[in-house]
């Protein structure tokens, strides 16, 4: 992604001169607050809209099924059961379902709800449902997932345990992510790189490495080194909000 | 302390007192509406037998009962007749209002031309436009059709149109990450998302079409063998059979019940599973 920007109507600009460069196996956080265009560099990057000017170059085939999407809603279809939803992705590339059962049955055990394939979505509870999001985020085996503040929504104590699942998968998976958030925590405990984004225009600030090996277990989250790491993100967030200001 | 001790033995009074009311409802649900037909039954008879009222201006609900089953020949071929208009038009709105609806979203252009001719022709009062028809539809049966065709079609149309447009917008985009074919956004999400709408206006229409049925058959006027029940109402009024009258209007009354009470069971049936309208609360 090179020198991308976005400007909505008239003269909002809610992109200026993004530049990023994802290498495959990245695990990408955007920090920012609010308005800072977080939300949008990740629709530009699913290509749901189009860069005003600049380009976004990509060079893995961008094959069905490479790319996938976790929103903050947990977004599933109410009508279908939870094997449905993850047949989905399957459905729209025109792939029977009897060929790929086992890759639907792989994905909601991994997600942990493999004896849930039956049930609608109504019956589960929001960190169940985000869970079968993030399956069918996985089941095509996406070479990138975005995912946009995919846990907002849920309480702590689920968020920590996603969180841990979420990085297990990716290990698993050795998928790309990029992750929208607003929580320095959680950009710490999941990535390897953050880039910090400023309000009014968006744009990137600053980008802080993690360099902390994968796998993180809970004991990464209450060791002096992740507190020192949240510290620097914190900083350089609260840095932000005053340029934004 | 107790309760905590033994969870499975006590009993919450609020609890009781709640599973009690609901086998009340339950009860009274049915009881009572037959009750006030009863009560609603004898008093007509009371009145009538009272004050001596002759048969041509209020027949007792005895007589309509007695005229109902020696005119039965006669009302029931018009109630097939009746009931043939009614089903016919609601198949063909339910055709034109999906279709019309599909080709809405599809393209708002075609919305925006002809939207405004659905809502002209929902607003004009069909026994305004019925005369007109008859004059150059030919064909008796296919004018009936499309006069209660007038009437049933516009809240299908209205309501499915709402509800392909009302797709969750988060799924849309989803979709479209998917590289969804427009065909595979109306199939998977469009349609299963407007179901719930489209089974509110089909109820809507299946009375619609029914009074459409009704009233057409007033204006069309004409006898003979092939006539409907609203023929048969206007027949007795000639002839001053009140009975029959009341006898054919029961009828009318009681198949708009009967189609309001399947497609409420069709809607229920296929809602149940997931939509919100279908499922009880547990507390």
């Amino acid at each position: 992604m090179s020198h991308v920007d976005k400007v909505f109507g008239r003269d909002v600009v809610a992109l200026k001169d993004m530049n990023l460069d994802v290498r495959e196996g990245d695990f990408i956080s955007l920090l920012g607050p609010s308005g800072c265009g977080k939300s949008t560099a990740l629709r530009l990057i699913a290509d749901l809209i189009h860069p005003t000017s600049g380009r976004i170059v990509w060079d893995i085939a961008k094959e069905p099924g490479a790319l996938s999407v976790v929103l903050q809603e947990p977004t599933l279809m109410p009508w279908a059961t939870v094997a449905d939803n993850v047949y989905l992705p399957f459905r729209i590339q025109g792939k029977p379902r009897s060929s790929v059962r086992n890759d639907i049955a792989e994905a909601l055990d991994l997600v942990g709800l493999g004896t849930f394939h039956g049930a609608y979505p109504r019956e589960l509870s929001g960190g169940m449902k985000m869970r079968v999001s993030i399956a069918r985020a996985m089941v095509t085996r996406p070479k990138l997932i975005l995912m946009d503040e995919p846990f907002a929504a849920l309480d702590e104590i689920t968020r920590f345990k996603l969180n841990n699942d979420l990085l297990e998968m990716k290990q698993k998976m050795e998928s790309t992510v990029i992750f929208v958030t607003h929580s320095v925590f959680e950009s710490v405990f999941l990535s390897d790189r953050i880039v910090i984004m400023a309000a009014r225009p968006g744009r990137v600030i600053d980008e802080l490495g993690v360099d902390e090996a994968y796998p993180r277990t809970e004991d990464f989250r209450t060791s002096a080194d992740y507190a020192a790491h949240c510290r620097r993100a914190s900083d350089a967030l609260k840095h932000a909000m005053e340029l934004g200001q | 302390m107790t309760a905590l001790e033994s969870p499975g033995l006590a009993v919450d009074p609020e609890e009781r007192a709640r599973a009690k009311r609901r086998r009340n409802e339950k009860i009274g649900q049915w009881v009572l509406p037959l009750l006030v037909v009863i009560v609603t039954i004898l008093v007509w008879d009371r009145i009538v037998t009272v004050n001596e009222l002759p048969h041509y201006i209020l027949p007792g609900p005895g007589l309509v009962v007695e005229a109902l089953f020696e005119d039965w020949e006669m009302l029931s071929d018009s109630l097939l007749v009746t009931l043939r208009i009614t089903l016919g038009a609601l198949a063909i709105a339910v055709i034109g209002g999906v279709g019309l609806a599909v080709l809405f979203t599809q393209s708002r252009w075609v919305e925006m031309s002809f939207f405004p001719y659905a809502v002209i022709l929902q607003v004009t009062p069909v026994v305004s436009i019925a005369p007109l028809i008859f004059i150059y539809v030919e064909n008796r049966m296919a004018g009936l059709l499309i006069c209660a065709w007038i009437v049933a079609f516009f809240p299908i149309l209205s309501n499915t149109t709402l509800g392909l447009n009302s797709a969750d917008h988060n799924l849309r985009d989803l979709f479209k990450v998917y590289g969804a074919t427009r065909w595979q956004k109306l199939r998977f999400l469009q349609l299963p998302s407007a179901l719930p709408y489209f089974l509110g206006g089909l109820r809507i229409a299946g009375g619609l079409s029914l009074i459409g049925a009704v009233v057409a058959e007033y204006v069309a006027g004409t006898g003979g063998n092939a006539s409907g029940l609203a023929f048969r109402i206007l027949e007795a009024s000639y002839r001053l059979n009140i009975p029959r009258m009341f006898a054919a209007l029961l009828l009318i009354a009681l198949t708009g019940v009967i189609i309001f009470a399947i497609l409420s069971l069709v809607s229920h049936l296929l809602l149940r599973k997931w939509h919100e309208s279908a499922i009880r609360r547990e507390n």
